[in-house]
């Protein structure tokens, strides 16, 4: 088998989350609104800002991750994409793997290497660790994106798919959401808390494809 | 085994007299768990006093909510592997009847974690937590179902995402443990922990079976009623077809 | 340069479906050989692109076995083209996936497309989506093409192309199943009726 339709899959997705909705700028806007919205709900005195903002950051990243993410099988579904791809003799979990890796790509790294930004307007000190931190959003947001990438398969054919999402990828984003936050305390046990998060994401890597080729080749049938 | 259980037919003569004996073995450990508990045994102050008594129903439900959620997923996995309809059946039975009880569990957990903790919701515990996303789970997995639009494409979609979550359930836990620890005021409440007074096991016990008796009966009437929701369905369609 | 092909290209037989509780059709067996086409007929709801995606493998149908000699093309209602695609991009993403080296521009002449073929898809009208998608044909040769209702939305010109395109390729020794509702245009050796 050669891998050329696992590549053009990745090429055609990216160019796809490029194109739709002005490139990686509708997604940062949702997560700096979000995130901004914050400090107008909870106040503005700046310990608390400090306490809640790496938290509030992975609130975020989630969040923009489901509205992102709603439309990368659907459209495929309503366009035909979905049954060319399936046809290419590349195994369907590649192919899935690869657009969803082609999406964090274009809409979830961009949040991660803006975080730091955000980060110092949540009154953080000025440090490595913001960039440090910036690596772990990155991490964690991949394995938000191929949860949600398996909640996104699997409401391909649903009208108001994007609710149906958030519902499945709730439970599934908790491991990431957790270890990614703890492991920007200074709690015991947050030296760890990176290597669980990495695992976390190693295991949505080894896993979520193949749940995502199942519900692929239903949205097909 | 599976083959023998995946015919339709024999499982509606089973379920026939099946599910009524579940529901008579329910009524009576249930009736004696909860006599003996409410009335007999003495109450602990350590555990809130007289609300203690609400483990007779909350630990049940806790047994329930877990045990439920992996049935389901492990008829799940029968069907999507051997398509024998009545696993399917069977997971999508589970569904809202695991999520009842998985409801049942929380509001007793708040309940009695009122007074014993002054709140009605303990975030660093880490059981309520785990019981949480299981309530979203099951949640998920109903909403999902319900929007396909066969019965085929909901079963093997609900497969997936119940396998999913199936394999999740650890790494949850795990997370959920963790997240718990750190935040952990020293509690006196551990339901089910080794603290447990052996006057309280039997009744507890019984009240625990008992459920399960309740849980398989209900989930015997609820198969039954799909089965011929489905042989209407076809009956139906088979008419259609005729003109 | 396909001919001389012993077994049929495609074979089908005993195909059924069930969609909900509703019997689409049962017993259905075809067969392609070089150089044959076969028809698809049936009113609308019968189940003609179900039993093309069954073709395809894209759908798992309830009962039944097919063989297939041989790689096929898929074309059908939903062209497979993205909003920000352009028939020159479409047709060389393609190309590279399927590892052809065919020459894009080519295809693009060919199939009268070198006026809109850096206009993304969002911009082009019905038909010219429909070339595109229709080019990918010429991308690499395979024996079978399946083809959903392939005069959809084409004015006589596009509609003489295609058919020229399936002339060339039955005459090449290549087999083709289509779905037609109205005028096939060509002489079928087959038809298959849902």
């Amino acid at each position: 088998m050669s891998p050329a339709p696992i590549f053009s899959a990745f090429r055609q997705a990216l160019g796809e989350a490029w194109a739709g909705g002005a490139g990686a700028l509708l997604p940062l806007g949702f997560f700096a609104g979000a995130a901004v919205l914050v400090p107008l709900g909870i106040g503005t005195d700046p310990a608390t800002l400090r306490a809640v903002g790496p938290g509030i950051l992975w609130v975020a990243l989630a969040l923009s991750s489901l509205v992102t993410l709603e439309r990368i099988f659907q459209a495929d579904t309503e366009d035909g994409a979905l049954d060319l791809w399936l046809q290419t003799g590349a195994p369907a979990s590649a192919i899935a793997g690869a657009k969803t890796f082609a999406h964090w790509l274009a809409a979830g790294l961009p949040l991660a290497l803006i975080s730091p930004l955000l980060a110092l307007m949540f009154q953080a000190e000025a440090s490595a660790d913001l960039l440090r931190n910036a690596a772990l959003y990155g991490l964690g947001g991949l394995a938000f994106y191929f949860w949600g990438g398996v909640g996104a398969a699997l409401s391909a054919t649903v009208r108001r798919g994007g609710l149906l999402i958030s519902l499945i990828a709730l439970p599934l984003y908790v491991p990431t959401a957790i270890f990614g936050a703890l492991a920007m305390t200074d709690a015991p046990g947050s030296d760890s808390a990176p290597l669980f998060l990495a695992a976390s994401t190693l295991f949505a890597l080894a896993v979520a494809p193949f749940a995502m080729a199942a519900a692929l080749r239903l949205a097909a049938d | 085994m599976f083959s023998w259980f995946a015919n339709p037919l024999r499982f509606m003569r089973l379920s026939n007299w099946l599910a009524p004996v579940c529901y008579v073995l329910a009524a009576l450990l249930i009736g004696w768990g909860l006599w003996q508990g409410l009335w007999i045994v003495p109450k602990d102050e350590y555990q809130g006093g007289d609300i203690m008594r609400v483990m007779f129903v909350h630990v049940p439900a806790a047994w329930l909510a877990m045990a439920s959620y992996m049935a389901m997923a492990a008829m799940s996995f029968v069907w999507f592997i051997w398509r024998h309809e009545v696993a399917d059946i069977a997971a999508k039975s589970i569904a809202p009847l695991g999520a009842v009880w998985t409801a049942i569990c929380l509001a007793t957990g708040s309940i009695w974690g009122k007074p014993t903790w002054g709140t009605w919701w303990q975030w660093d515990d880490a059981r309520m937590m785990s019981v949480l996303f299981m309530f979203f789970l099951f949640l998920g997995y109903m909403a999902l179902r319900a929007s396909m639009d066969t019965r085929q494409k909901a079963a093997r979609a609900g497969a997936i995402l119940a396998m999913v979550g199936a394999i999740n359930v650890p790494l949850i836990k795990f997370s959920v443990e963790m997240f718990t620890s750190l935040h952990q005021n020293a509690s006196v409440m551990t339901a089910d922990g080794p603290k447990m007074a052996a006057v309280y096991l039997w009744p507890l016990l019984a009240s625990a079976l008992g459920h399960t008796f309740l849980f398989a009966g209900l989930v015997q009437t609820l198969m039954r009623a799909e089965i011929w929701d489905r042989r209407t369905a076809k009956a139906n369609a088979k008419l259609m077809a005729e003109g | 340069m396909l001919t001389g092909v012993a077994s049929p290209l495609l074979s089908a037989s005993g195909l059924g479906m069930i969609r909900g509780e509703r019997v689409l059709f049962t017993g259905i067996g075809l067969s392609v050989e070089a150089g044959q086409s076969v028809v698809l007929r049936g009113s609308n709801g019968a189940g003609k692109t179900t039993l093309l995606r069954i073709l395809a493998g894209l759908t798992r149908p309830e009962a039944g076995e097919i063989t297939r000699n041989g790689a096929h093309h898929w074309f059908a209602h939903r062209e497979g083209l993205k909003p920000h695609e352009t028939p020159r991009t479409h047709l060389a993403l393609w190309a590279k996936a399927w590892g052809s080296s065919v020459n894009v521009d080519d295809v693009l002449a060919r199939m009268s497309l070198k006026r809109p073929a850096d206009v993304p898809a969002r911009y082009l009208s019905a038909g010219q989506r429909r070339r595109t998608a229709l080019g990918r044909l010429l991308l690499e040769d395979r024996p079978i093409w399946l083809l959903d209702e392939p005069y959809t939305a084409l004015d006589s010109e596009g509609r003489a192309l295609v058919l020229e395109l399936i002339d060339h390729h039955l005459s090449n020794g290549g087999g083709i199943i289509a779905a037609i509702h109205g005028e096939s245009g060509f002489v079928p050796a087959n038809e298959v009726v849902l």
